[in-house]
């Protein structure tokens, strides 16, 4: 629910991520973190929820 | 809805007569029209500053909570619309209250009027209200208005499924017929059809007026913790200015938080000085808890509500 509350609100859905894994599945770990950050790099830098300090 | 007042009045006075509760907790008349606000009867003597009308938008179980009943020991009366019981019946299933210290004086609902909408009808200071019936009778110093309730209904209340309270010792009036729609959440499927982009600037220009005073928090039932987030600040989880992100993030977290257990009793609004229509944030909560989990919350004191419990069937396509 909190995935979809930020996709409503407009945030991309490819930079919520939500993943089970194992302190023994460091492979899975591996896996999932290389698939995100492909994904977020793919869509480039985020310029919603952050704070722009220059303003 | 001026017809059950008297019975209210009746039910507070025997209630009282008879030692069963200390306190009565109602609405009474504001100072100024369309301004009820909660009061408190503990005497025989005050029964008639007890009012009940469309204008009664704010929540009473927010006056109910463990810190105000703990160590008391006091049964304390609430008159309660359908939002307002199923808001007790939310504070009973997070054991905040228990069952026997509250006595529930049902009030069927017929809806309350959005004031903001009644006072863009006129220029001026409105310096009367009086309702016959569904007929509003609305006056200022410039011009009479006689407007359809039906017309000026809050949002909330257009779209309110349970108008009678689900759980009572007592109703002031017979039950109103309570609706079916066929599509109870148009106004969120209406932001959802948007694209990302438009949604977000949506939410932005929402919140934009945000002047971070907390009214909807403090009209909430549901926010009840000792120390709220926003008011942390070791460690402070979130800025407490008004930067566009800092308000964002408040909204988001302020409706998270209402995940699952949100009425849609519309108190927030209501509260809100700027005129937010905050509701936009919990609406979309509220449509995935029904179309995930089947669940209104409020409705039943017996069940454990969904965020609260794992069940093999809960929906877990999003965990990759």
């Amino acid at each position: 629910m909190m995935g979809n509350l930020l996709e409503h609100m407009g945030v991309d859905r490819d930079r919520i991520h939500f993943s089970w894994i194992s302190s023994a599945e460091a492979t899975k770990f591996v896996d999932v973190v290389k698939e995100i950050s492909d994904k977020v790099r793919a869509l480039g830098p985020n310029k919603k929820f952050v704070k722009d300090y220059n303003k | 809805m001026d017809t059950c007042i008297e019975k209210i009045r009746a039910i507070g006075a025997d209630l009282l007569a008879k030692g069963e509760v200390e306190i009565i907790i109602g609405f009474s008349d504001g100072s100024i029209p369309m301004a009820a606000r909660p009061v408190a009867v503990s005497s025989r003597d005050d029964m008639e500053k007890l009012v009940f009308n469309s204008t009664c938008g704010l929540n009473l179980a927010n006056y109910v909570s463990k810190n105000s009943l703990s160590g008391k020991g006091a049964k304390i009366a609430v008159v309660a619309k359908g939002c307002d019981a199923r808001n007790l019946v939310t504070h009973m299933v997070e054991n905040q209250i228990s069952r026997d210290q509250i006595y529930i004086i049902g009030v069927p609902c017929t809806g309350m009027v959005d004031k903001r909408k009644i006072a863009s009808m006129f220029e001026d200071e409105i310096t009367k209200f009086a309702e016959e019936g569904d007929t509003l009778i609305i006056e200022s110093a410039l011009k009479k208005l006689t407007v359809k309730k039906t017309d000026v209904l809050r949002h909330n209340c257009q779209v309110c499924t349970h108008p009678n309270p689900p759980v009572f010792d007592v109703m002031a009036a017979e039950p109103v017929a309570e609706q079916t729609l066929d599509q109870p959440f148009a106004d969120v499927d209406n932001i959802a059809a948007m694209d990302p982009e438009a949604r977000w600037a949506y939410f932005q220009e929402l919140t934009q007026n945000c002047i971070r005073c907390y009214a909807c928090r403090n009209a909430c039932p549901l926010c009840y913790c000792p120390t709220c987030f926003v008011d942390e600040s070791s460690p402070q989880w979130v800025g407490k200015g008004q930067n566009q992100t800092d308000v964002t993030t408040f909204h988001f977290l302020r409706a998270f938080h209402c995940a699952g257990r949100c009425t849609d009793c519309g108190a927030c609004v209501e509260a809100c000085p700027m005129g937010i229509n905050v509701r936009e944030f919990t609406r979309k909560l509220n449509k995935d808890a029904l179309e995930l989990f089947g669940w209104e919350a409020g409705l039943d004191l017996e069940k454990r509500p969904p965020l609260d419990v794992y069940s093999p069937d809960d929906p877990n396509d999003f965990i990759k």
